[in-house]
């Protein structure tokens, strides 16, 4: 599949995973989300932005338990868990905000 | 992409209705195709060739006469029908081409056709046929609605195991250029990077690091999760689903502090920081080998003297079973312990001998039953007696937790049922045909929490406990209802004061 983004076409695999990392910008990060049925929000933002930082020093997106930790840390505690995550990504912390981050889908048996 | 599914109705296990025939139900039910990039890495075809029959036919010819079993699989059906109605996804579906022997047909036709002389000669007499793209395409979508599971071979006469069929239909299809995207590009990243998640030695790192900062806040002891460590006792091999997704990380800590009270020194391998061995679900040795050999040179390198493997189900029998031949002789480790050892024996015989001490009151609240894994109860054993997969859980679960309540024993030990998502099934697209295949673990499981109080249900695998996380909410239970037996030794688990 493909996102059409100011008339430019952005390639994705069978997914809606980005194929190219560096063609992410926020714009397309607006669009991913539509296609998911997700409105993003400052929290949504937070989470998108720890991905993408995490991403970029490790290779990986953080495991869900760092996330969390890091959103405590960012947000509260109350908003350190998987429930509060599941809330703003339904389909899965992992994946779906993945997704949206333009980063690859987490692979195995997770 | 909340997708709507059609959930299945739940009935009482004991009680389980045969479902009506839905033809065709999930024919249009398949996984992603392995890209080009992902078949190379393996050095398989890129793409169908076309030449692909008769490479395909070769291939067939080569794997009957190297697993005589496939052959007498092949001969040995007598249409006897007691396996029909045993597989969770047709139990699921009601598609007939989920009943065991059905899937075994779409090889055995094949087979009849090229490699029998009934079926040369009088095909149609001998439901012989040729194999056409369209039947290739039956393989791929069928083939992968099989979790290898072999709960039907247990009610099979002739013990005809549909798991090895549908391994060496996948082999075939990967040798034309057919193979699926999820397990192929996984076992590509473990070539690579060491494990299925693609998770590298700095990521790891940090990871590890940061469970020690949660167990410390946590207790007040400072629990160790070393990584590369030469000369420890032990290297641990998990899944890499332990390091990363929940529950499965709540178990990691619990081995973690089961080694601390112990006092025996371990490391993980940032080389082969995977317990999974996806060769096993395509039914190729080459590749099940060379996953199998990056254990042995960490095992070398890092000059440990015993090898411990996580809750990893498909895992567990590749170890129990072929780590020997896939890569062995392993005469450089300590003799005087299995070789290789489950960590559910680890826990267990410390337990016995008194070694680690459990507080049930760490579980307080919880009722618990045990799903058993289907390649730990089918396919492998634990400890030094036989059903030890069955009772060493168990034992360290009741260890663990105030009340303990097994399920419907039709739906247990060694038959029990697959969560759903084994075999390389585990993937997105493929979320119908698991949440369908869920459906007589969901029934056992919800006659359990109605009649008997139970509130989690425990689980030793990586893929069992991803599979009911995302399951479990469409049938109504809560995600956080399964776990890892090693997270209850984790809430039990006395630290006292080991230095």
């Amino acid at each position: 599949m493909a996102y059409t983004l100011n008339g430019k076409t952005v390639e994705a695999d069978e997914e809606g995973y980005l194929v190219d990392l560096n063609e992410w910008n926020e714009e397309l990060a607006d669009l991913i989300a539509k296609d998911e049925n997700i409105t993003m929000t400052p929290e949504h933002w937070e989470v998108i932005n720890f991905l993408r930082d995490y991403y970029a020093e490790y290779q990986i997106a953080p495991a869900v338990r760092v996330l969390t930790k890091a959103i405590a840390k960012k947000m509260g505690p109350d908003k350190g868990n998987n429930k509060y995550l599941y809330e703003l990504f339904p389909y899965g912390p992992g994946k779906q905000a993945c997704k949206i981050a333009g980063l690859p889908k987490p692979t195995g048996c997770v | 992409m909340a997708a709507k599914y059609d959930v299945p109705e739940m009935y009482d296990p004991a009680e389980r209705p045969i479902p009506a025939l839905k033809l065709g139900a999930m024919a249009d039910s398949k996984p992603y195709m392995a890209s080009p990039v992902h078949q190379e890495k393996l050095g398989f075809p890129k793409e169908l060739p076309d030449d692909w029959k008769d490479r395909a036919i070769k291939r067939m010819g080569e794997l009957l006469t190297k697993y005589r079993s496939l052959r007498v699989y092949m001969d040995a059906c007598v249409k006897c029908g007691a396996c029909t109605d045993k597989c969770h996804y047709f139990l699921g579906s009601g598609d007939p081409k989920n009943m065991p022997v059905a899937r075994q047909d779409l090889f055995r036709s094949v087979y009849r056709r090229y490699f029998t002389v009934t079926g040369k000669l009088f095909p149609k007499l001998v439901g012989a046929k040729d194999f056409t793209k369209e039947l290739l395409d039956d393989w791929f979508n069928y083939f992968h609605e099989c979790s290898q599971c072999r709960r039907c071979s247990v009610f099979c006469p002739y013990g005809i195991d549909t798991a090895e069929i549908s391994m060496a239909a996948r082999d075939v299809m990967d040798y034309v250029g057919y193979g699926q995207k999820y397990c192929n590009e996984i076992i590509g990243k473990v070539h690579e990077i060491g494990n299925n998640l693609g998770l590298p030695e700095a990521a790891l790192a940090n990871t590890l690091e940061g469970l020690e900062e949660d167990v410390l806040d946590d207790t007040g002891v400072a629990v160790k999760f070393p990584m590369d460590v030469e000369g420890a006792e032990v290297l641990l091999i998990p899944p890499s689903a332990d390091f990363f997704a929940e529950p499965h990380v709540l178990g990691l800590m619990g081995y973690a502090k089961v080694f601390h009270a112990a006092g025996v020194s371990w490391t993980v391998s940032s080389y082969a920081s995977e317990a999974a061995n996806f060769g096993v679900f395509i039914g190729n040795y080459e590749q099940m080998r060379k996953l199998a050999l990056r254990i042995r040179e960490a095992a070398l390198r890092l000059r440990v003297k015993r090898i411990i493997f996580g809750e990893c189900g498909h895992a567990w029998r590749v170890a129990y079973s072929f780590l020997n031949t896939l890569a062995g002789p392993w005469d450089f480790l300590d003799q005087r312990y299995p070789i290789p050892q489950h960590i559910l024996e680890f826990t267990y015989d410390l337990i016995k001998r008194k070694g680690i001490t459990l507080d049930k009151s760490g579980n307080e609240g919880k009722v618990l039953t045990f799903h058993d894994s289907c390649n730990v109860a089918r396919a492998s054993r634990m400890g030094d007696f036989p059903g030890g997969q069955f009772v060493i859980p168990r034992e360290v679960i009741k260890a663990s937790v105030p009340t303990f309540v097994e399920m419907h024993r039709d739906t247990t030990c060694e038959k029990t049922f697959c969560c759903g998502g084994g075999g390389g099934l585990l993937t997105d697209e493929l979320m119908d045909i698991r949440i369908k295949g869920a459906r007589p673990r969901m029934e056992a499981l919800k006659d359990v929490a109605d009649n008997g109080g139970v509130t989690h249900m425990a689980a030793i695998c990586a893929i069992c406990k991803t599979q009911f996380t995302k399951v479990m909410p469409y049938y109504g239970f809560d995600r956080e209802a399964v776990v890892s037996v090693h997270q209850l030794v984790s809430n039990a688990i006395i630290l006292g004061n080991n230095k």
